[in-house]
């Protein structure tokens, strides 16, 4: 049953590069495919770490302590359409040029952001193991994994700052890394 | 690598309608052929999108590049009236009324008046002009767009010495654009622009009212809008109903949305950054790679550079 669900989740959240991968064979990426791939991608990667973020408070709140078994994957996923963002942004938009991405690093604000919420999800994704959790020690383990919110802090800064004007989507991501980030709040000071 | 094709080659040979057009919208596409039929008994129809624009003529200013295909001009539109994603507006604005549709000229001119889309259509011979299309965002398109010199429509009414600068604005009916609010796109309505009065006379400067060689479909601005392709693609205001020659710089939606990221010029310029992005480079599309280098005045520096001698183009960017 477990093994199952697992495969569920599994497949689940490959469905968006499924998905992906059918535009493309479709040629349906719409006039600039680089902009679709790369907000196609970059929506998935928030999306995401917010169902990681939510993992917790659900288990809490609808008493489904078995949900943590998804939660490493769930994460994983995240790193990885993030990784597909960011290749997307390495080699489309910059063609490789380390030294024009040094210089977008560190000058535009939305790009620091986004580079910083992925550079922050990396030893996350390196640590996930249960050895590393062995090595490390449960506590100084999860210490490090509190980087997640940080992460996803800077990952909707980075998505806000992009639009030009209509901010609901963003907004939207805003709000729900908000909330999940205050039911931690509030939960650590009743504890 | 740009491949160049040969001039003689027409756009219509490049990128032929039928490649796109799959079985389902050859049928959809059928009223619009009866609709071009029916365009043969009454002249009247001729403005309705999609309608072959008869007559029209070689004009100058075209650029020998590729244009990009029909169907991507037409469904990558930035027009948040009918919504802000780009595929929106070719979902969204199928049935924007577009006739009859009158453009009212005011201000400081001694002749105001209105012209009605069908005066505008004949006022002068229609000309195809093929220009580069530089949007803010760094992707751009080649279009051949059909329509005369803005100055035509604006010797009409005579300005008079007191007007320096030109105001457009965009038709604005929440009843045909429900997603037209300031709370949903984060502009204000009507979407408003404008040029100083030496660069809505400068030749360049087209009043479209077609692309590739058919009347302007809505999502692209219909019946009649502004081509200004020396400068960031917002600045080529769509769907106007009014202009008005005034005394001192009008607002622009772009600007009031945010004045710090653009600007009432907001000339194509490599050497200007957006507070946000690099203008160093462009996507020209359907290209997947951001390698395109963008060019002074979108390429069109010869023509227009003059017009801005002794200015700082990063203070008025």
């Amino acid at each position: 049953m477990l093994r199952w669900s697992k495969i569920l989740v599994f497949l689940l959240c490959l469905t968006p590069l499924f998905q992906l991968a059918w535009r493309v064979w479709n040629q349906d990426l719409s006039a600039n495919p680089t902009e679709f791939i790369q907000h196609f991608t970059g929506d998935w990667t928030i999306r995401l770490i917010i169902a990681t973020l939510a993992v917790t408070p659900l288990r809490k709140l609808l008493g489904l302590p078995d949900l943590i078994r998804f939660r490493r994957m769930i994460g994983l996923f995240a790193f990885f359409y993030g990784c597909l963002h960011f290749l997307t942004y390495l080699w489309l938009d910059k063609l490789f040029d380390f030294q024009a991405i040094l210089k977008d690093v560190s000058r535009r604000p939305f790009i620091t952001a986004g580079f910083t919420a992925l550079v922050l999800m990396l030893p996350l994704a390196l640590t996930s193991t249960a050895g590393w959790i062995r090595r490390l020690g449960g506590k100084r383990w999860r210490r490090l994994h509190l980087l997640i919110y940080l992460s996803a802090i800077a990952g909707v800064a980075h998505y806000y700052w992009l639009v030009k004007s209509d901010i609901r989507q963003p907004m939207l991501y805003a709000t729900l890394v908000a909330l999940l980030l205050a039911w931690r709040l509030v939960s650590w000071s009743i504890a | 690598m740009l491949i160049h094709k040969p001039a003689d080659l027409r756009y219509s040979e490049i990128t032929p309608k039928s490649v796109y057009l799959n079985r389902r919208k050859f049928l959809a596409g059928i009223p619009a052929a009866f609709l071009g039929a029916r365009e043969l008994l009454s002249p009247c129809a001729r403005a309705q999108a999609g309608v072959k624009l008869p007559n029209l003529v070689k004009g100058p200013f075209s650029t020998d590049e590729k244009p990009n295909s029909y169907n991507d001009a037409t469904h990558y539109n930035n027009f948040y009236e009918f919504g802000t994603n780009k595929n929106q507006p070719a979902e969204n604005a199928g049935k924007f009324k577009t006739y009859p549709w009158t453009v009212s000229i005011e201000g400081d001119v001694a002749r105001p008046r209105k012209f009605s889309i069908d005066e505008i259509m004949k006022l002068a011979p229609l000309e195809e002009r093929v220009y580069r299309h530089r949007c803010v965002e760094a992707w751009s398109i080649v279009v051949p767009w059909a329509g005369y010199s803005l100055s035509t429509l604006l010797k009409q009414v005579e300005p008079t010495p007191k007007a320096r600068y030109v105001a457009f604005e965009s038709y604005w009916d929440l009843r045909q654009m429900p997603l037209a609010r300031p709370e949903l796109a984060g502009i204000a309505f009507p979407y408003v622009e404008g040029l100083r009065l030496d660069e809505a006379m400068h030749p360049l400067a087209l009043l479209s009212v077609g692309m590739y060689g058919e009347a302007l479909p809505p999502q692209d601005g219909a019946p009649v809008r502004l081509v200004v392709p020396w400068k960031y693609g917002f600045k080529s205001i769509k769907s106007i109903v009014k202009i008005r020659l005034v005394a001192s710089q009008p607002p622009t939606t772009w600007n009031l949305a945010n004045p710090h990221e653009y600007g009432f010029y907001s000339n194509v310029n490599p050497h200007v950054d957006h507070p946000r992005w690099s203008q160093a480079t462009e996507r020209r599309l359907p290209s997947l790679f951001q390698n395109h280098p963008t060019q002074m005045f979108n390429g069109y520096a010869d023509q227009v550079a003059s017009l801005y001698t002794g200015m700082d183009l990063k203070k008025y960017y």
